[in-house]
């Protein structure tokens, strides 16, 4: 795991470190394979593309239509998504996902962003051992811990609110921490040194020296946390019981029950609140892209 | 004791939310526990139940056939594209974002997804495979067919896999393939002893996080099967993946001791499987600078 300790380094933006040099050649290029590489990408690009073309397009046909697979619809029903408004409180739902996940994104990041300065600072003893704690719990089925962090939740009498959903994350994470440790073991240290002959103090180094030139890394965290907790189900289902403080997925499943599968069949409306689900992440996805593909990157190196 | 300060947030977390329920969930385990009475010791039955319990038999027998399904599938298609990647010079950004874009939809969209395109009479996919004359199968409502269906509905969400590979093959050296031209080997040997030893690393980090994250698969299957009554008969069976089986135990019938003892079982097991494969790893991945 320590095979590229400290080599990593996130890109500053807006500049990303595309390859374009030639790219590896395993044989002369034969305009056969060439068109049938071409082809093959097209045809994935199609598939990858296909379910979300279908879904925006079926969340706007009339219910009759919306397995014709027909890709532009025959005749548009826009009062789909007045449906779901009418029937679901989605508002709510948009406005309580969007605290939830900003919560737990904000406090990830900067709870993580303290921890990793900790362990790529100081040095101190069993750093290693404690490092290496941090990484174990990544290894941690969730199954093990839910059922006590639940019975914690209940003992203090917030087993049915929203703040089991991102209080964990003012602690930090361990992905993150990793992530965000890789990063500042990067730094030159002589910044930091000059700093504390200035006089700056500890948090002043973290403050004014770590924080401003991690901000790459520190997005990356932001985006990935916003994604993975827009996106969670399980927790929701566990602790939100009153449909007003449900998040949006957890809504979805709900409109899916009531008007989907054994329930109405009223899939336009099923479709309709997917789409309202989905589209946030979409948007953030195209504005923060280049930190979601550098996290990723970076995840893989650390193998 | 600066750093104390930086580490405190973790150290406290650590403490309240995993230590300290990893030891409370094992007490658990050795309890019978409805959350309105008072734990109380039961010895080892709640794993001695967990042995003659056929669901949990089930649950196991899906999770495990899904893993086995899902991961190889999801390596393989995930290293295809990457190396269709590869070659595409500028292009590869808008590949990039195509193949990630699915991971960014929320997991219940997926699940719902799922259940529309791959409805056996009017899905996409049967539609597809009728264009080339074969008869799909009902993947949503005939056993056999949902683990392998949502299988394939995993695929689509394989943007981050394709990504990893991706740069693992652009940091294999240059030379090494020039090398091997030059010694006349063919494409294939090339990829099988060049490629595939370079990037062994990417491939076997994928594959243990790929493997724990099946042997946890629980979203989309519980948004297509479970939840409502209506589909609840069908979906005990076939698509009762084991974290699902331990979310039911636990929240729906408040059996927190068994599932305490559910969620031992899954840590073991999780632990030999991933304990297994790095033992394979050691015999084949390959290491930069590593010398045998």
């Amino acid at each position: 795991m320590s095979r590229t300790e400290g080599a990593i380094t996130l890109p500053r933006p807006p500049k990303e470190p595309e390859r374009t040099a030639p790219p590896p050649t395993l044989t002369p290029r034969r305009p056969v394979i060439k068109v049938l590489r071409i082809i093959a990408l097209i045809g994935a690009t199609v598939i990858f593309l296909y379910p979300f073309v279908w879904l925006v397009t079926a969340s706007l046909k009339p219910r009759s239509d919306v397995f014709d697979n027909r890709l532009w619809p025959r005749e548009w029903a826009f009062e789909n998504y007045v449906t779901v408004w009418d029937e679901a409180p989605i508002l709510r739902w948009v406005l309580n996902s969007t605290t939830v996940t900003l919560a737990a994104a904000i406090s990830v990041t900067i709870a993580s962003a303290l921890v990793a300065f900790g362990f790529a600072y100081f040095r101190f003893p069993f750093r290693n051992l404690l490092f290496g704690l941090v990484l174990a719990t990544m290894m941690l089925p969730a199954a093990v811990t839910m059922i006590p962090v639940y019975l914690i939740w209940d003992q203090i009498g917030l087993e049915s609110t929203q703040i089991p959903l991102w209080a964990p994350n003012l602690f930090g994470s361990a992905f993150y921490i990793f992530l965000l440790r890789q990063f500042f073991l990067g730094l030159p240290r002589e910044l930091f040194e000059a700093a504390r002959i200035d006089g700056a103090s500890y948090f002043g180094l973290f403050r004014h020296i770590a924080v401003p030139l991690a901000r790459p890394a520190l997005i990356v965290t932001f985006v990935f946390e916003v994604q993975a907790s827009w996106s969670e189900l399980m927790r929701p289902l566990i602790y939100l019981r009153d449909p007003a403080l449900f998040t949006l997925p957890r809504g979805l499943k709900a409109v899916l029950d009531q008007f989907g599968q054994g329930g109405e069949m009223e899939w336009e409306v099923v479709l309709a609140a997917s789409v309202i689900t989905t589209i946030p992440m979409i948007i953030v996805f195209f504005v923060g892209q280049r930190y979601f593909v550098q996290g990723i990157a970076t995840q893989g190196r650390k193998g | 004791m600066a750093a104390f300060g930086f580490l405190s947030p973790w150290i406290v977390g650590f403490v309240v939310f995993t230590a300290g329920p990893i030891i409370y969930s094992l007490y658990l385990a050795f309890t019978n526990y409805d959350i309105i009475n008072e734990p109380e010791l039961i010895g080892t039955e709640n794993f001695q139940e967990m042995m003659g319990d056929p669901r949990v038999r089930r649950a196991l027998w899906n999770t495990f056939v899904f893993a086995v399904m899902k991961v190889p599938l999801t390596m393989a298609t995930a290293l295809a594209l990457a190396m269709l990647l590869l070659r595409v010079g500028r292009a590869v950004g808008f590949f990039r974002t195509v193949f990630y874009l699915p991971v960014m939809t929320p997991a219940v969209a997926v699940g719902i997804l799922f259940l529309l395109l791959f409805n056996g009479d009017f899905g996409i996919v049967n539609r597809a495979l009728a264009l080339v004359g074969i008869d799909g199968p009902n993947w949503t409502t005939d056993g056999p067919w949902v683990k392998p269906g949502l299988a394939l509905m995993a695929l689509w969400a394989l943007g981050g896999t394709v990504i990893i590979y991706l740069a693992a093959l652009n940091n294999v050296p240059q030379d090494l393939y020039e090398a091997a031209a030059i010694d006349g080997a063919s494409p294939w040997k090339q990829f099988r002893h060049v490629t595939l030893p370079m990037i062994s690393g990417a491939l076997f980090f994928t594959f243990i996080i790929q493997t724990i994250a099946a042997f946890q698969t629980f979203d989309e299957a519980y948004t297509a099967f479970f939840g409502n009554r209506a589909t609840a008969a069908f979906s005990s069976d076939a698509a009762l993946f084991y974290v699902i089986y331990l979310f039911q135990q636990a929240f729906q019938f408040f059996h927190m001791g068994y599932a305490s003892a559910l969620a031992w079982l899954l840590f073991v097991i999780i632990m030999i499987v991933t304990a297994i494969q790095v033992r394979l790893s050691n015999r084949f991945v390959y290491y930069e600078g590593q010398t045998r």
